[in-house]
């Protein structure tokens, strides 16, 4: 499998990898730990005539509490937070969704930022970080920004990003009092990509109403997004089984689900509510436990 | 430095270089102007080729030639078949195409440049005009008249009609009381996936006339054969080397088109060439398994014996021959009745054309079709008459005592004990524990189900009256002058470890550390004759031909020592490196015997200087192993997916030559035929486009979704080798695919499912939840 001839381009600096990709514009692709991009380039699905890798950037691989947050380099490797000890106690929702993630090579080389701004629409990350309410923030020559997650993944295999802009951390607020998360997930067989995979987050009153609920949801359409229907059927809901599973049957609502040789969009959709169900169900029992910690 | 025992368990003496990348592959081999291939290949299941333009690919920098179908016609022969059944129709299978193109994937042109990069980029400059020919690709729409025609000049789709018939139909049919099931049951498209995809170097060297191939085969010699046959160069000016060889599970076991191209463009240009296959090109254009319609009616006598089977086989062949694609399907109708005694057997099958890849032989090759189709049968007998399927098995079972057991499918199963087998796995698992758990589980509506396969196989392929190009096996054992010993043998092992288990016959035989013993094959300049590795045969054929060269070689060091000694011959041990009497009173040492027969000073009379011997083994009969396999999965009401939970394989594979080979190829081969029954499918669309073409597609499955698996052995001996090793290669996927299909069609029995068609994807279960609970 060989992908067609393109040139190949090692940045020392966030502002050189900005300027090339400026200069390159729509030939031009940055390369991270190429887990997914390589796959398409030597499919001759995707043909770059400059790749721009980042991977010298070694800056951008890290993980820091810093306040009400935790900050993550867009560099840093899924077994990196897989295997983080701060991350499981501040923010267990990120490994847990690391693990399932490709296999152990896959999570060695592949990056958590190189997997967003890619935006497969079935990457296990988009889930958790819609759910996770988290901000990602890229620099470009202009300067730099950030981007709420519900408003980042724009399309099928694209973002809000420009194409001078670098993804290069991700902000995630650290979940409060109360709070419980999980990420529940039916792996496709071949892929090993989400046929559905589920990021809820929720929190509960000390009367065990739900005060917030945010559900991010991956592999059911063409980009990964929020199930605001579930939430809102949820919130202020006191979180009992009978609650839980009538605002999983909005899961798939107004979405244009995927069919592939694995589920049609009917049986996808029917998978969107049972792990929803799932996810609502496995992150109560947490934000249960959290309360009474 | 330790005498290693037959029945040991030891670890292969491959694994220290395959483990640490310094094995050689096909790709490893780089030759001083070495060119690269790459292969245009059609994008149409079947068109006509109007015009094909290769002047732009001819001018891009790099490239040095382009060859089309037209420019070989003539000048590389046919892709062979060797099948022999009578009336086969066999059409012209060119390397590549010349008029029409016939699947997709089909080699229509092959570029040569300086690199890889440059070839596979000139491709897309070739440009092939073609004119869209009807399609066919359902095998049953095949056979309907008017059918559109894979071949124009044949007068239908149909390769060949096959038909096996044995008992007293007559009065089977006319008993009072006998009660028919008919069942159509798919055995579907599957691909190989090699870890290592096909590749060939070829070399020709005008001056010598020589012809040097380096190819991932598993057949060198057969392919040396067939490639001086293809490009006109003497046999004796040809040799195959198959370096290491990263799996190939049959695929191998063939010759295909690009080998034949390759040798052409050396020949042409007088330099060295290498086509390294992508995976793409593999799941396209490598020989596809199985693919078949079972269409099964089963006679059964109220108390569950079952006394007549008939099976209609459509198998979908694709659409020209490999080397042995209509014989596979044939091997399906000689193993239908499977572990049971079943008096009356009828077989119909039918080779049929359709505009897709060509099938061949996928680890089992017939026989896991045929295990699928009988052991589906007795679970379908067990639930029609509401009996336990261990009642259904045992009650069909032949006694032990049966053995040598004719068949009415002609052929003669050499030795078993089918009873202790399924006794043992249904104690291994908790056979009687697990259903009451069954039970308890299903009233709080949880889906848990046990499933039994009891397979027997036909390995150690085999005598030569059965075989297209023989069945023997050779080998030779040569000791050097320094006591190292050099084995040689013309099977082909790629993964199997024979390197290992032959050095542990060679140094159990002589008494000699098992470190003294290097075995070489797979290189036809070097090992002067040999068929190769397929049909579970090696260490059963191949082993015992080098078993029978020590033996021969132990007798002549028995004189030599004996007329040193002053004792006779029979008199003489070896045992601990030497060569002694019984008790050790008079011993030479191994070293010393081999430099008296090979520095020759004081031989005895009439006895040859040198220890070198060879045996060409010629078996009697095929083997029969067999075994019992119990699998235990749970299906999620909610969504149709099925969890294996725990696996349990007893198999009897004979003598245990390495108890860790044995684990290694059960393990192994359990693998692949779970894959089969529950995510496996090589699908093509009506239009003949593959829908799997990539793995991200097609679900080859992978460790981390599999339980441990647990396994054991019995051993039932042959007496067909001296060994009494019957062969293992294959057991492991024959008999799990059953297994698991049973297991879940047994979870799914209360909602009175009786059959699921593989792979048993989680969708297919839901809806048969879904149809059930709306019931």
């Amino acid at each position: 499998m060989i992908p067609q001839s393109f040139e190949y381009h090692v940045p020392r600096t966030l502002e050189e990898a900005s300027r090339l990709a400026a200069q390159f514009g729509a030939d031009g692709k940055f390369l991270a730990g190429g887990h997914s991009l390589i796959p398409m380039m030597k499919l001759r699905l995707a043909a770059p005539k400059h790749l721009i890798d980042l991977t010298c950037l070694r800056d951008l691989a890290y993980i820091r509490e810093e306040g009400e947050h935790v900050r993550i380099g867009a560099l840093t490797t899924h077994f990196r937070i897989e295997s983080s000890a701060l991350l499981k106690e501040k923010c267990p929702l990120l490994p847990e969704t690391a693990r399932e993630i490709g296999d152990v090579q896959v999570r060695n080389r592949g990056t958590i930022g190189g997997n967003l701004a890619h935006s497969d629409p079935a990457a296990d990350w988009p889930a958790a970080v819609l759910a996770l309410e988290a901000e990602l923030r890229a620099v470009s020559p202009r300067g730099e920004r950030g981007m709420a997650a519900k408003d980042f993944f724009v399309d099928l295999m694209t973002t809000a990003l420009a194409s001078d802009e670098v993804l290069v951390e991700i902000k995630v607020p650290q979940l409060g009092h109360g709070t419980g998360a999980a990420y529940a997930k039916l792996h496709h067989p071949a892929s090993g990509y989400a046929m559905v995979g589920v990021a809820a987050v929720i929190a509960l009153r000390d009367n065990g109403a739900v005060e917030r609920a945010a559900v991010g949801i991956t592999g059911v359409g063409p980009k990964a997004y929020r199930a605001f229907a579930v939430e809102t059927a949820l919130h202020g809901k006191p979180a009992t089984q009978a609650h839980l599973n009538a605002a999983a049957a909005h899961a798939a609502e107004g979405v244009d689900v995927n069919a592939d040789l694995y589920a049609s969009a009917e049986y996808r959709s029917h998978l969107a509510r049972v792990y929803t169900r799932r996810a609502l169900e496995a992150a109560v029992k947490r934000a249960r436990a959290a309360a009474t910690a | 430095m330790a005498t290693a025992l037959l029945g040991e368990r030891i670890k292969r003496k491959e694994d220290p270089r395959l483990i640490q990348g310094r094995g050689h592959y096909v790709d490893d081999i780089v030759l001083p102007g070495l060119l690269h291939l790459a292969f245009a290949r059609s994008p149409h299941a079947h068109a006509r080729i109007k015009s094909v333009d290769v002047t732009a690919a001819q001018a891009a920098p790099g490239v040095v030639a382009v060859y089309t179908g037209a420019d070989l016609q003539g000048k590389v022969g046919m892709v062979p078949c060797a099948a022999g059944i009578e009336g086969l129709k066999v059409p012209e299978h060119p390397c590549l195409a010349v008029d029409e193109v016939r699947y997709v994937g089909e080699p229509v042109a092959v570029v040569v440049a300086n690199s890889a990069y440059t070839a596979r980029d000139a491709v897309e400059q070739v440009e092939v005009e073609y004119d869209p020919l009807p399609v066919v690709v359902d095998p049953e729409k095949a056979l309907a008249p008017g059918a559109p025609r894979v071949h124009s000049k044949l007068a239908d789709n149909v390769a060949f009609v096959a038909k096996l018939e044995g008992g007293d139909w007559k009065a089977l049919e006319a008993e009072p009381g006998i009660k028919v099931i008919r069942q159509r049951l798919i055995n579907q498209r599957l691909a190989p996936v090699a870890m290592e995809t096909r590749g060939v170097v070829a070399s020709y060297s005008p001056g010598e006339d020589l012809l040097t191939v380096w190819s991932s085969t598993q057949i060198p010699h057969i392919l040396k054969t067939q490639l001086a046959l293809m490009s006109g160069v003497e046999e004796n000016h040809c040799r195959v080397i198959a370096p290491e060889v990263g799996g190939g599970f049959g695929s191998k076991l063939n010759v295909y088109g690009e080998e034949g191209v390759a040798c052409y463009v050396s020949k042409a240009l007088g330099r060295p060439v290498k086509w390294i296959e992508s995976r793409r090109e593999n799941l396209q254009a490598t020989i596809h398994g199985r693919d078949q319609i079972n269409d099964v009616e089963v006679y059964v006598r109220p108390d569950g014996k079952v006394a007549g089977l008939k099976c209609w086989i459509i198998a979908d062949l694709g659409a020209y021959h490999q080397l042995l694609t209509p014989a596979i399907p044939t091997l399906t109708a000689l193993m239908i009745v499977g572990a049971y005694h079943i008096p009356c057997v009828f077989v119909e099958t039918k080779g049929v054309f359709t505009n897709k890849m060509a099938t061949d032989a996928y680890r089992g090759a017939g026989r896991p079709e045929a295990t699928y189709i009988i052991e589906r049968v007795m679970d379908l007998v067990a639930a029609e008459l509401n009996l336990d399927p261990v009642d259904v098995r045992m009650k069909n079972f032949p006694s032990p005592k049966d053995f040598p057991l004719a068949l009415p499918t002609g052929v003669t199963y050499d030795s078993a004990n089918y009873q202790r087998t399924l006794k043992k796995v249904l104690k291994a698992a908790g056979y009687t524990k697990l259903r009451k758990e069954q039970e308890r589980l299903r009233k709080k509506g949880r889906y848990l189900g046990i499933g039994l396969s009891t397979y027997v196989e036909i390995c150690a392929m085999g005598p030569s009256s059965r075989m297209p190009a023989g069945g023997w096996e050779f080998g030779s054992v040569r000791i050097e002058p320094t006591g190292k010993v050099t084995v040689l043998s013309g099977t082909s092992p790629h993964g199997q470890g024979e390197e290992t288990t032959f050095a542990q016959i060679v140094a159990s035989g002589f008494g000699i550390p098992y470190e003294d013993v290097t075995v070489l094959h797979g290189d036809t300049g070097v090992v002067p004759m040999g068929i190769g590795t397929f049909g579970s045969r090696t260490t059963a054929v191949g082993g015992t031909a080098i078993y029978l060269a020590v033996e021969r070689l132990k007798k002549k060091m028995a004189r030599i020592a004996a007329h040193k000694l002053g004792v006779k011959p029979g008199e003489l041990e070896f045992k601990d490196g030497k060569v002694q009497t019984a008790g050790g009173e008079k011993a030479m040492r191994f070293l010393e015997v081999v430099a008296e027969a090979i520095f020759a000073k004081q031989l005895p009379p009439g006895v040859e200087p040198g220890l070198v011997e060879q045996c060409v083994f010629e078996p009697a009969n095929f083997t029969f192993p067999f075994g019992a396999h119990l699998a235990v999965v749970e299906v999620d009401p909610d969504t149709g997916e099925v969890r294996l939970r725990n696996y349990y394989a007893v198999d009897d594979c004979g003598r245990v030559l390495n108890p860790m080979l044995v684990d290694g190829q059960i393990h192994g081969g359990l693998v692949q035929g779970i894959g089969q029954a529950l995510w496996e499918e090589h699908v093509y669309d009506e239009n003949g486009q593959l829908l799997t073409g990539t793995l991200m597609d097609y679900a080859v499955p992978r460790a981390h979704q599999f339980p441990w698996f647990e396994t054991a052995t019995t051993e039932t001996p042959t007496r067909v080798n001296p060994l009494g090793a019957k062969g293992v290669g294959e057991a492991g996927t024959i008999g799990s695919t059953p297994a698991i299909v049973n297991a879940v069609v047994d979870a799914l029995r209360p909602l009175g499912v009786r059959h699921i068609d593989m792979p048993l994807k989680p969708e297919k279960i839901w809806r048969v939840l879904r149809s059930a609970s709306a019931a």
